[in-house]
Order: structure tokens, then C-alpha cells, then sequence
């Protein structure tokens, strides 16, 4: 027996606009309750929605990073919809016209292997409300979120484990943060997945599909590799309990995602498109694109991931790994380019990012840029490892430091007494000091062989304590060579 | 129309309406639906050969607004028409199952 996971996935992705897709109410987490509704994301009869022009140009500038066809006509659908998070009945989304379609996205596997992703499309919709019935005898409706812009990316059935859902998911992730088109916040629900899943079973030359269930909702990574990873299992002993189990036999379904059991519930039979009564929807008309627009939208796609990445390791001789976590986040990035455009050394930079500031950040749970230090601090502490003005260990300090404290860090390193001491004469006491306490470590640094670096490193670490961490290593060391070299 | 529409069919549309129908009404239905459907099928005797699907009636096109916000409605303006309400939200019947926009 063989079996092979099939997936596809949709994402959807709240774009970065100020107000809604569709009017002019504000766009905000955590406001109270149906504060910013008005008549036309509440459905009042005899409104007309209007679209929000960035909203478009997100997605087309989201479809250009996608490697999409853009289409140069599209038009608006009406999707049957009937919950109260909605008011109007209806969605207005894209069904046979979407903005655009037929792209690709490569992803990096966990074993350095690239694999292409296909895009089948994406397009423009606007989002539902929120139905809130925890612990209620009724359900609780929020309008707020109704009417938000979403891009709903839909990927062929090219993924084949839970693991590549996850990094295909956290892909899209940065690349929507990079373009600029969505916070892609995963805290806000920025972000929601829902995939696709069935399995091929080959047994004695037989072939067996089985249902493909569409799991509903998903908000996290986690949640997202879970799921698929429950229902690669789930189906599987399904269909050996059942080898009726099949396609053909079940049709498709829905299953939403049980977060604290860790799996998925039966929820309905997949309504079948002619099932949405989708129409052309008359209170909109069409949009069309020419070559000067898109080639605006074109020049506005900034520096992305991947190129950025090859920059930092060609330009700066950045090694692999750090130009890959520098460039993991938008925030991180932005962060380093700042920080380097301030007169930071980048390779400085990037060891305090990456070593510092990243360890803090993920200890806070926060993004880089809001740890507390300027993106001028990091440049100057920098600067001050440069020159030589400080050690690392020193750098670990002013860091800490300048975490809650504004100051140039070389005030910081003075006042603190930290600069160290590359004063030749006032170090050259001191090995001279070492030198004549240390008659057996001299001896082995001298005789050569294996015993010479391991005496070298306790002479220099003598003169270290002895200088209360603030002599220059790298002077110090000169300075033993000098002394005891024959 | 060639094919007459069923009552199965409509008890079909209603349930995807989340509407209860009597086994009366969805009779009644059936007949009233299909005179509509009998009439616009009229247009199926006009000859469509190589005309473009219409995506809208208007010759008009990428009709936008600026990305600026604009004053909503209070809390209690949006809430005024609500059959029920539970302090700031719309209270509804209780909704299971997904809401999958
Ligand atoms: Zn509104």
C-alpha cells in the first residue's frame, strides 16, 4: 500500500488599508463593538458600495509578487451568504473574472530543497463580521470586520505534507509583510488558512481517493500544520476501516478545527458552486487596468526577501544563515537597513541584531523595532566594537542597557567604565606582570606543540581578569606574541 | 427553460435560503417560478452567436474611492433598527456552523 497526501490551500489575507473594501468606515483592532459600521457594510437597503482604489492596488502589486497573470478586466460577483455576520445575504467577492491568476511561489523545504508552488488565483473580497456565542443562549454579532479587504490566494493541490503547508503559509507571511500589502499579524487574524485535503492510496494496483475535506478557519501556523497533519491520519484509518471511503462515495466537506483537542469535527456536505448562486454584481462596475497603471504598481513592489538576502551575503559578506534571519521578518530587515544606513558596520550590526536583539525580542515576544533601542544606538554601539572602543562582552552590557535608556551608548560605556584599554603601555605592564607569575604556562607556550594555544589562551586570560575585562584582547595577544615569540 | 423546474429544486434553493417552506408553499412556489422562468426564457429565442457576456450594463468603468475614512455611524444609530440587541451588539438566534467567508 502507498499513500500520498494531496493538498491545496487558501489563504486569506487582510489587506493594509486605512478604511473597508467597499466604504469609508475605519479599519481597527479592538474597537468597541459596531462602532465603525455605517449603511453600506450593515446591507441597508438602497446603498451603493464604492471601491477603495489602494485596496486594488494592493492586490495587484500581492498578484505581481505572486508571479500572476494580472487581468486587465475584472468585474465584481455576488456569493450567496447566509449568516448574520453578514448582513446584505450576500458577499461580494470575484468568481469567473479574478484580478489575477496562474502564478507561482518557490518555497524552501526544511532539507534546503526548493519546491514550486502554483497559484491558481487571487482575488479581492471583502470580509464577514464576527459571531460571538461563547457561553450564550444567542449568538453576539460585531460588525465592525464586516466589509474588510481580503485577498484570498488559492494554491494547486501541489502540497504534499503538513510541513510544507506550514512554510508555504509563513512564506506568504513575510512576503505579504515585505510588500507592504498586509500587517500579516497572526495575533490580529491577519491571516487564515484553509485547506484542502485528501489522500491517494494505491493497494494491489487499485487506485482509492478519499474525500477531500476542506477544514475551515485556521489562525495560526500551528493550527495549520495540526490540522493537515490530523486528517493525513484520520483519513487513512477511515479508509482501511472502509475502503468505501472514497470521493466518488462522500463527496467533499467541511470540518472545522477543535484547537484544544487537536482535531477536526465534521461540520457539513461542501456546498457545490452553483450551490453560491453566484451573479455579477450591478452596483459595480468593472475595473480596468492599462499599462501605466500597472507599470506604477509594478515600480512600487519594494526589495524583497530573496533579493535582499543575496544583497546582504554579497554586499556586506554577511554569512548565510544570519542574511537569512535578517531578512526573516520585515521588521528584523527594516531594522538592519536602518541601522546600517545610520553608519553601523553591517557585519556589526548584524551580530548585535542577531545575537542581542533578536534574543530579546523573542523573550518579549515582540518585533525587533519595539524592544526599545533606535536603530541609531545599534549603529553607534557598533561603531564603538569597530573601533575597538569595546569588547563583545561589554556590547552584551550597553545593550542590556540602552534597552530603557536613550543615550549615545559610548556615554553609556564611559560612564559604566567599560571602554577598554588598548593603551599599549599601561597593557604591556600587565602581561609583563603575567609573564613573570606564570613560569609553567610560559614554558608550554614556548616548547611549541599542542600545549602552546591552550597556554597562550590562560596568559591571555590572565591579563584579562587582571585588567577587569577591559584590556583590548586582540593587543594583548600582540603583545604576549611579541614578548615571548623567539 | 427546456427542463421543468422541480419541487425538489425549490426545496433545495429554500434550504441554501435557511427557509422553512410548507409542503403547500413549496407547491405554490414551484408553479410561480416556473411562469418566471417560462417568461425570461423568452430571450433564449434571440440568436447570442458571438456576443460578448455583459459584465455590466453601464459603459463604465473603475469607478474608486480615495483610502480615507469617514464617520460611522455611533453605536446606537447602527443598533436602532435591530429587532434585538445586547448592549453593543446585534443579538441573533444562536448561529452554529461556520461562517466561512
Ligand atoms: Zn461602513
Amino acid at each position: 500500500m502507498k499513500e500520498e497526501l494531496i493538498v491545496g490551500l487558501e489563504i486569506h489575507v487582510q489587506l493594509a488599508t486605512k478604511t473597508k473594501m467597499f466604504c469609508g468606515c475605519k479599519l481597527a483592532f479592538g474597537d468597541p463593538p459596531n462602532s465603525n459600521v455605517c449603511p453600506v457594510c450593515l446591507g441597508m437597503p438602497g446603498v451603493l458600495p464604492v471601491m477603495n482604489r489602494q485596496a486594488y492596488e494592493y492586490a495587484v502589486r500581492a498578484g505581481l509578487a505572486l508571479n500572476c497573470q494580472i487581468a486587465r478586466f475584472t468585474k465584481w460577483d455576488r456569493k450567496g451568504y447566509y449568516y448574520p455576520d453578514l448582513p446584505k445575504n450576500y458577499q461580494i467577492s470575484q468568481y469567473d473574472l479574478p484580478m489575477s491568476h496562474d502564478g507561482f511561489l518557490d518555497i524552501e523545504l526544511d532539507d534546503k530543497r526548493t519546491k514550486t508552488i502554483r497559484i491558481l488565483r487571487a482575488h479581492l473580497e471583502e470580509d464577514a463580521g464576527k459571531n460571538l456565542h461563547e457561553g450564550l443562549d444567542h449568538s453576539r454579532v460585531d460588525l465592525n470586520r464586516t466589509g474588510t479587504p481580503l485577498l484570498e490566494i488559492v494554491t494547486q493541490p501541489d502540497l504534499s505534507s503538513a510541513e510544507e503547508c506550514r512554510i508555504l503559509a509563513m512564506e506568504l507571511q513575510k512576503l505579504m509583510q515585505f510588500l507592504g500589502v498586509s500587517e500579516a499579524n497572526m495575533q490580529k487574524g491577519h491571516m487564515r488558512f484553509e485547506p484542502n485535503i485528501n489522500l491517494k492510496i494505491t493497494e494491489d494496483g487499485r487506485e482509492y481517493r478519499t474525500p477531500i475535506c476542506e477544514v475551515k478557519n485556521l489562525n495560526s501556523f500551528r493550527a495549520l500544520e495540526r490540522a493537515v497533519a490530523y486528517e493525513e491520519w484520520r483519513q487513512l484509518e477511515e479508509w482501511k476501516n472502509n475502503h468505501d471511503y472514497t470521493l466518488d462515495n462522500y463527496g467533499k466537506q467541511n470540518r472545522g478545527w477543535d484547537d484544544d483537542k487537536e482535531e477536526t469535527v465534521f461540520q457539513r456536505e461542501k456546498e457545490e458552486a452553483h450551490d453560491y448562486r453566484y451573479f455579477p454584481e450591478p452596483d459595480l462596475v468593472p475595473v480596468e487596468i492599462d499599462d501605466a497603471w500597472l507599470d506604477r504598481i509594478k515600480s512600487e513592489i519594494p526589495e524583497l526577501p530573496g533579493v535582499m538576502k543575496k544583497r546582504f551575503t554579497e554586499e556586506y559578506g554577511l554569512n548565510d544563515y544570519d542574511a537569512a534571519v535578517l531578512t526573516g521578518d520585515r521588521a528584523t530587515a527594516d531594522f538592519f537597513n536602518q541601522a546600517v544606513q545610520a553608519g553601523g558596520p553591517a557585519k556589526r550590526v548584524a551580530n548585535i541584531v542577531t545575537q542581542f536583539g533578536l534574543k530579546t525580542a523573542n523573550e518579549q515576544d515582540r518585533r525587533m523595532d519595539e524592544i526599545g533601542v533606535s536603530t541609531e544606538q545599534v549603529a553607534q554601539l557598533a561603531q564603538l566594537v569597530e573601533n575597538g572602543l569595546i569588547n563583545a562582552s561589554a556590547a552584551a552590557t550597553i545593550f542590556e542597557i540602552i534597552l530603557d535608556d536613550e543615550r549615545h551608548p559610548e556615554t553609556i560605556a564611559r560612564e559604566n567604565n567599560l571602554i577598554q584599554q588598548s593603551d599599549t603601555g599601561a597593557l604591556e605592564a600587565m602581561v609583563d606582570e603575567v609573564i613573570a607569575t606564570n613560569i609553567q604556562a610560559v614554558q608550554d607556550f614556548q616548547t611549541g606543540g599542542k600545549k602552546s594555544g591552550k597556554a597562550r589562551g590562560f596568559l591571555l586570560g590572565q591579563v584579562m581578569q587582571k585588567s577587569k575585562g577591559k584590556a583590548n584582547p586582540k593587543i594583548v595577544g600582540e603583545l604576549i606574541d611579541k614578548k615571548l615569540k623567539k | 427553460m427546456s427542463a421543468k423546474l422541480t419541487e425538489d429544486q425549490v426545496r433545495h434553493v429554500a434550504r441554501l435560503a435557511r427557509l422553512n417552506c410548507t409542503d403547500e408553499e413549496i407547491a405554490l412556489f414551484t408553479s410561480q417560478l416556473r411562469a418566471i422562468l417560462d417568461y425570461v426564457a423568452q430571450l433564449e429565442e434571440l440568436d447570442t452567436t458571438d456576443v460578448e457576456p455583459l459584465a455590466h450594463c453601464l459603459p463604465v468603468h473603475n469607478v474608486f474611492r480615495a483610502d480615507e475614512v469617514r464617520e460611522s455611524l455611533s453605536n446606537d444609530q447602527a443598533l436602532a433598527n435591530a429587532p434585538q440587541r445586547d448592549g453593543e451588539y446585534f443579538a441573533v438566534p444562536k448561529v452554529l456552523g461556520d461562517t466561512s467567508a
